[in-house]
């Protein structure tokens, strides 16, 4: 039996006025597998996690996401993904209880769903504070609730352990590693960490494919080659 | 997933831009505090306390509309600083849910502006007593607040994915309420005057028919403003 593709890119190309942020790119990632995306500041990387999440429209080639053709079939595919990005897309002078619920009611889901994930993630005792009075850390354990709260198909992670402490990685874990079966889209800077989680590394630079192979594959000087 | 029902939605929009603001106090008090300072400006400036008929009418409405061009510069900065547009895109909801939402917004921001301005105008400059000329006034007033929530809403959506979004704002929603000031200030003329007249049925009548064109317009583009 063909494994579904959660993934396909083929040729798909992104500018911002004459710069090019992403070029020729083909990718192919199956459900359940882990891609991981490497590269320096400025590769593509973060215009790649929001074309996935139908935030950015292609300007050439082809993209489907979980068997939908983007930009056309975007509707279809909108609260099946979950994005973590640079930005906690929490409101500030909300609590984290009350942007969980705003959420909720966006993707029509219950809010004991937020409970749950609060308990999960160790928030629930300070989630009727205001974002703005919260660590960084405990933004980030919010905004993992929020990504998660509609069970996403596709998670795109963009540094997602990013101002986590040792403890609360762990406690985030089984929400958004390997475990928890999810089609994953990995940005990170830390390639020892994220080749030990991927079926297949992508490495950009300016845009442009450099590196594309299993972990296991990898000549291990081409990861410092895409740094320099 | 399907779409959750967009009365819920709508009450979720409305419920979180009204607490942002409760907890923020960025638009409301910036717009009342910007109508009392330039009626006492006029006050001392014309150096008359007693304006009647369209002097009357014409001071009252360039105030609220300079005073609801600070409400529309704000109305999605909170949503384009911290996230709220890609956490609604990200979502499955109606996009129309979000129109509709901010003009509602827009529009109890203009209410409690003007339940401190008119007073205010009442005390500060107008000759004839307001009494009488209140129930026409509520009329005209909910007319045009109708026409610069819709208005708004277009422009603050278009305004604030741009780089100079607070220059845009004005110059941008500045030309498109003229025709709702105007038509506002001749229907409110005869009533301001010192012996009050019946309210102008032609420019209500004008008044209602530029916000249902625009109602129709904002409908039309709105999802487009949206998209990258």
């Amino acid at each position: 039996m063909a494994v579904l593709a959660a993934l396909e890119l083929r040729a798909l190309t992104r500018s911002y006025g004459e710069r090019l942020a992403l070029a020729d790119l083909t990718v192919t990632l199956e459900a359940g597998q882990t891609l991981a995306v490497l590269g320096p500041n400025g590769a593509g990387k973060t215009t790649l996690l929001r074309l996935l999440a139908t935030l950015l429209r292609p300007h050439a080639g082809e993209l489907r996401v979980l068997g939908h053709a983007l930009p056309q079939e975007s509707w279809a595919v909108r609260g099946r993904i979950g994005l973590l990005g640079h930005e906690p897309l929490l409101y500030r002078e909300l609590t984290a209880r009350e942007n969980l619920a705003f959420h909720a009611a966006l993707h029509g889901v219950a809010s004991d769903r937020a409970e749950q994930l609060l308990a999960a993630v160790g928030m629930e005792r300070r989630a009727d504070e205001p974002m703005r009075t919260l660590s960084r850390g405990m933004v980030q354990r919010v905004a993992v609730c929020r990504a998660l709260l509609h069970d996403p198909e596709l998670l795109l992670l963009d540094e997602p352990r990013a101002n986590l402490d040792p403890a609360a990685s762990e406690l985030v874990e089984p929400l958004i590693g390997r475990s928890s079966g999810r089609t994953r889209v990995i940005v990170s800077h830390d390639p020892a960490g994220l080749l030990a989680e991927a079926d297949l590394v992508l490495g950009l630079v300016r845009g442009r494919v450099r590196l594309l192979a299993p972990p296991d594959a990898l000549d291990p000087s081409a990861l410092s080659e895409l740094y320099r | 997933m399907s779409a959750p029902p967009t009365r819920t939605v709508l009450a979720a929009l409305l419920r979180k831009d009204l607490r942002v603001e409760l907890r923020s106090f960025e638009s409301v008090p910036a717009m009342a505090l910007f109508s009392v300072t330039t009626f006492v400006l006029f006050h001392f400036g014309l150096r008359q306390d007693s304006l009647s008929g369209d002097l009357a009418s014409g001071v009252l409405w360039v105030t609220l509309l300079f005073a609801s061009v600070l409400g529309i510069n704000r109305l999605f900065v909170a949503d384009a600083e911290q996230g709220g547009f890609d956490g609604f895109l990200l979502s499955p909801a109606d996009r129309s849910a979000l129109l509709l939402a901010k003009a509602l917004a827009l529009l109890a921001y203009l209410v409690v502006l003007e339940l401190v301005a008119v007073p205010a105008f009442a005390l500060l400059l107008l000759k004839p007593s307001i009494g009488p000329a209140l129930p026409g006034l509520l009329v005209v007033l909910a007319l045009a607040d109708i026409g610069v929530a819709v208005i708004g809403t277009l422009v603050g959506a278009l305004a604030v994915r741009t780089r100079a979004r607070d220059l845009l704002g004005p110059l941008l929603s500045l030309p498109m309420l003229v025709p709702v000031v105007l038509g506002a200030a001749r229907a409110t003329e005869p009533l301001f005057a010192t012996h009050a007249g019946a309210l102008p049925l032609r420019w209500l009548a004008i008044l209602a028919l530029y916000d249902l064109v625009f109602a129709l317009i904002a409908f039309a583009l709105f999802d487009f403003l949206l998209e990258d």
